[in-house]
């Protein structure tokens, strides 16, 4: 309406006048456009500030416990008996048993989530896509209670068919659960690295005579590569901070092993079983939660570090 | 654009020559009846060329004609879209390639293609040539240097990037990247070395280089390409074919296209009146 007002008024039509003028009532626009950039540093600046104070408790809690158990008992000794007279302080039965289960895990997400991508990008039709992805996407929306759940009250019964030895609480089970937990993330993140990969790579190879296969394994894949080890890494830290899955599914004993059919704690699981219950501030055993809890903080920081130094070796730039 | 100017003369000569030769070459493609749909648009209608080798035969035509898409129906990528339809034959070497049990793959392993853009892939130069020969079996190490070098010198490239082989080829240019797609395809010693434009995406001076390049690959393999621009179809082509609303309108010796056309259409076109 008010173009054409404009348009009757002068006959002709000015654009750049109309501009200027437009431009005088904004100025005050110009002073949010300068506030803006230090309002969103503020903000971003509240999860900078949180990690940093996390840190730093961490730390000086976990100093704290070393001055009650020494650093090299910690890390060596492989019994832990938190409560009682005696308590015993040793970190090796908790870190086996979140490094196993994050294996087993793994062992399961990494290649059933691959497959799935490869399908997902390569093979399956768009119908297909556009059902089978948002499924996957409500497989990663259960509740992980649930998973533990199911963990305990089908997947153990399951597995003792096989495995007679198997006990009621073990590592196996709930390994095996976090893996199918974590497929869909694989798969999904996976997806999206392969999909992105532009199709001018695939038909030059397809030109060349390449079979599909060939396509995917040695054009595709290896031009993803970089978001798939992305995919690894968020799962792989996803498993080490798993919690409710081992905590139902493998019990709470602290057997320094190897054999996954029995019952191990995870390092996260710990946390849960010494926060339920009676742990006085200014304990040894208060403190010992913090010094765990640093333990798995820079076990995951190590992971990631790894991965970024991973992907960024094997990127293939396009 | 002299350079230019200069290129036309020899390869008028050429031209004549082959026209001589033609009795005596064999025809490599020989498409019958070729009709084709993209769902429901009729992109092909009643193709029928016969296509010799050792022979650069360009085909041209507005935006839109079906040129590329009947480059790309001769090594079947148009099968990847998924709508298409295609009746007719298409005779490569006396055999049907839209017959089913023609296997795909071994059609494409004699039949090399070259992009519109540039397509290598995200590895090294050296892989990018090796990628071919490694699929299709070639694992000695001595055996690949050797292909590597041949094709890049091939391709007229080898000079440029021998020194670094193993760098990543998306650091090239884009001109030597075209060549460098290119050879990727010769290290497979095609029969047949079909272009989709190639280049389209290049400036003038990678241009020539390639189109020299094409005058040279004629001697051992048969080129078709597909080019929007005219002046190129009659700097290094044999024959030429002029492609209109999916049809082709007139098929002849490039010399004779581009001075006594016989259709009004393919006058109106050549002299700019449209497309």
């Amino acid at each position: 309406m008010a173009r054409s007002a404009v348009q009757h008024d002068n006959k002709k039509l000015n654009v750049s006048e109309i501009i200027q003028q437009k431009k005088k009532s904004r100025s005050v626009n110009n002073y949010t456009e300068k506030l803006i950039p230090k309002i969103l540093f503020g903000i971003a600046a509240i999860s900078v500030f949180t990690t940093i104070g996390i840190v730093l408790t961490l730390i000086t809690e976990t100093i704290a416990f070393f001055k009650d158990v020494p650093f090299i008992d910690f890390f060596t000794g492989t019994e832990l008996k938190p409560l009682g007279e005696n308590a015993v302080f040793g970190v090796l039965p908790l870190l086996t048993g979140t490094i196993i289960s994050t294996l087993i895990a793994m062992l399961v997400a990494i290649p059933v989530g691959l497959m799935t991508a490869i399908f997902l990008s390569e093979y399956a039709s768009e119908k297909t896509r556009k059902v089978l992805k948002p499924l996957l996407e409500i497989l990663a929306g259960i509740p992980t209670i649930v998973y533990g759940f199911f963990a305990f009250t089908f997947v153990t019964p399951l597995l003792s068919s096989f495995i007679p030895d198997l006990e009621p609480t073990n590592i196996l089970s709930p390994g095996i659960v976090m893996g199918i937990m974590i497929i869909p993330m694989v798969a999904s993140l996976s997806e999206d690295a392969m999909s992105s990969v532009p199709n001018a790579m695939r038909e030059g190879a397809l030109a060349l005579g390449a079979t599909k296969l060939e396509v995917t394994w040695k054009v595709v894949v290896p031009a993803a590569i970089s978001g798939i080890i992305a995919s690894f890494v968020l799962g792989i830290s996803r498993a080490i901070g798993e919690t409710m899955i081992v905590t139902i599914a493998s019990g709470s004993s602290k057997n320094f092993t190897f054999d996954v059919t029995q019952s191990m704690q995870t390092m996260t699981a710990y946390i849960v079983e010494v926060t339920g219950g009676e742990a006085a501030a200014g304990t040894t055993l208060y403190y010992s939660l913090y010094a765990v809890a640093m333990t798995l903080f820079v076990f995951t920081l190590i992971m990631n570090l790894l991965a970024q130094y991973i992907s960024r070796k094997f990127r293939e730039e396009y | 654009m002299p350079v230019m100017t200069e290129k036309t003369n020899p390869n008028t000569k050429i031209a004549n020559v082959s026209q001589k030769a033609t009795e005596n070459k064999k025809v490599v493609y020989n498409t019958k009846d070729l009709n084709l749909w993209y769902g429901e648009g009729h992109a092909l209608k009643n193709i029928n060329l016969a296509i010799n080798e050792n022979e650069v035969t360009a085909i041209i035509g507005p935006s839109g004609c079906g040129k590329s898409t009947y480059i790309k129906t001769l090594n079947r990528m148009v099968e990847l879209v998924p709508s298409v339809r295609i009746s007719g034959e298409i005779l490569y070497r006396e055999r049907n390639i839209l017959d089913k049990s023609f296997k795909v793959e071994d059609l494409r392993t004699s039949v090399g293609m070259v992009f519109q853009k540039p397509n290598p892939f995200p590895k090294s130069i050296y892989e990018n040539v090796a990628y071919g020969p490694k699929i299709h079996g070639i694992r000695d190490k001595k055996i690949l240097d050797e292909i590597v070098e041949k094709s890049l010198r091939g391709a007229a490239i080898w000079d440029e990037v021998k020194d670094r082989l193993n760098q990543n080829a998306y650091g090239l240019s884009g001109g030597q990247q075209q060549r460098l797609c290119i050879a990727r395809c010769l290290a497979i010693e095609p029969d047949v070395i079909l272009m989709d434009e190639p280049t389209s995406a290049l400036d003038p001076i990678s241009t020539l280089k390639v189109e020299e390049l094409v005058q040279e690959l004629k001697e051992e393999f048969s080129i078709i390409i597909v080019t929007h621009n005219m002046q190129q179809a009659a700097r290094i082509s044999d024959k030429t074919a002029f492609f209109l609303n999916g049809e082709v309108i007139e098929f002849a010796e490039t010399d004779k296209i581009f001075s006594t056309p016989s259709d009004k259409r393919t006058e109106d076109y050549i002299t700019g009146r449209f497309g």
